[in-house]
């Protein structure tokens, strides 16, 4: 089976700044892969260039073993057209650091929405896949309501719902938690513990919350400066760093 | 000793006299020229909003062109370079009215605009990864938050357009204070005439923006 994720020589730069430069790496199907490291180390533009928010400047994403948004045609690298990008990209889902709910609808709409004009679902069963799914994250009572109603955890359960409708093979987590009071953090990862523990969804986790990246994922990836510094077993990584940089990460942020 | 009586300067007799004829002036013509060149400035000023935002540059730039171009002139004197420009027998009533409508949707597309450039990029970018389809995605989602956004400043317009109407005498038509000027000549009772066409106004202007507040009210999430 080919890598769920494929990164290949990817480069993405800003300007003139180099985020990332010659990255590659494999996330195996169902495998959880959470991203450490300090701010700017490039962990959010990884899954930001995976949910094609961003355009990658140089190399490949292969997604199941097809191409992103550039393939590679007789040794030339090619941009694809959006309808067939958009096509590989329904099978991805991504969970906001600021959740991004649209406040104009309800809980349910939220949830509905992309249910009913992306999957082409009926109505009824976008209401009953949303509403079971609002009760997995404990806010089936609700659905009713419009977010502004909501408090930020109860948003973010709403948005991890909102992206478990669409049935993703690849769920892209970008600092799930870092906008949230320290109370509310618990539900918020109870929730995706229970995702984590109940489905087989791959996924790829920008976090500090280093007892939750060990509980829930395969691998750790220690990023600086665009590089993945080190990689292994959670357990590895986080308890016996065999890095400096790694090492002083892990004591800033504990 | 004041300069002038109460008296001299006020009628009670002749405001009542007048007040008929300028509330039908009123009615046919202000309120009708306003409340069509809204329609006409809202889904024009919408229209050119969306062209500037979504099409490429070679068309959105020349828009842009026509539209500071549009925002630039005075209306009076489009009004009156249009009449000269449609066939005689056209109704000027209307003519006046479709101007006003377009001069307006200028300053509401800029509104347009700026509502939409207030909508967070966290809604595009959640949009995006639900992969919802680019109109989806305005009309289900950017509009709703730009139309709450632009609400406010579409109602000024159309207060503003409403204050515009007596522009409409460049090209005779018989708007309100076009009346209340002749009722003026007639009678010589000015102070009455100008008087009543000025509460007219703001009265229907306090009207709008109560109206406009409700709107804004009822679209709260």
């Amino acid at each position: 089976m080919p890598p769920v994720i494929r990164f290949e020589g990817v480069q993405k730069k800003f300007g003139d700044h180099t985020v990332l430069s010659g990255l590659n790496f494999d996330v195996a199907p169902g495998e959880r892969v959470t991203l450490i490291g300090p701010s700017g180390s490039g962990k959010t533009t990884i899954l930001r260039l995976v949910m094609t928010l961003e355009e990658l400047t140089d190399g490949y994403i292969w997604i199941d073993g097809k191409p992103l948004t550039h393939d590679r045609r007789d040794g030339k690298r090619i941009r694809l057209r959006e309808k067939q990008v958009a096509a590989t990209r329904k099978q991805i889902g991504m969970v906001f650091q600021h959740f991004n709910l649209f406040p104009n609808m309800s809980v349910i709409d939220n949830v509905t929405e992309a249910q009913v004009h992306v999957l082409g679902r009926g109505k009824e069963e976008a209401r009953d896949r949303g509403l079971a799914l609002l009760d997995q994250v404990g806010l089936k009572d609700r659905a009713e309501e419009h977010p502004s109603r909501l408090s930020g955890g109860q948003k973010q359960r709403v948005a991890i719902a909102r992206a478990l409708a669409m049935d993703p093979k690849i769920l892209l987590l970008d600092e799930v938690t870092s906008a949230l009071d320290p109370e509310l953090v618990g539900d918020v990862l109870a929730v995706l513990r229970d995702v984590a523990d109940t489905t087989d969804i791959s996924m790829l986790i920008v976090t500090h919350e280093m007892q939750f990246a060990r509980d829930v994922s395969h691998k750790v990836m220690m990023f600086d400066g665009g590089q993945i510094v080190e990689q292994g077993a959670p357990t590895d990584i986080l308890a016996n760093p065999t890095h400096e940089r790694t090492r002083k990460f892990l004591d800033s942020i504990l | 000793m004041p300069a002038i009586t109460f008296d001299q300067f006020w009628s009670w007799q002749a405001a009542a006299d007048l007040l008929p004829e300028l509330l039908t002036a009123f009615v046919k013509v202000t309120l009708l020229v306003t409340v069509v060149g809204t329609i006409v400035a809202v889904v024009l000023g919408l229209s050119l909003a969306l062209i500037t935002q979504v099409t490429p540059s070679v068309i959105a730039r020349p828009v842009r062109w026509v539209m500071d171009v549009i925002r630039m002139t005075p209306l009076i004197v489009q009004l009156v370079f249009a009449s000269f420009l449609v066939p005689v027998d056209w109704n000027l009533l209307w003519v006046g009215t479709v101007v006003i409508g377009v001069h307006y949707s200028t300053y509401m597309a800029e509104s347009f605009i700026a509502g939409i450039g207030s909508v967070d990029r966290g809604q595009w970018e959640a949009s995006r990864a639900l992969s919802l389809p680019q109109a989806r995605t305005w009309r289900a989602i950017v509009l709703p938050q730009a139309m709450r956004a632009t609400l406010p400043s579409l109602g000024n317009w159309t207060i503003s357009m409403f204050k515009d109407t007596p522009y409409l005498f460049a090209i005779s038509v018989l708007e309100m204070v076009t009346v209340a000027q002749q009722a003026g000549n007639n009678t010589f009772r000015y102070n009455e005439a100008f008087t009543i066409a000025g509460l007219i106004f703001l009265v229907a202007s306090l009207v709008t923006a109560l109206a406009v507040r409700r709107l804004e009210k009822a679209l709260v999430y």
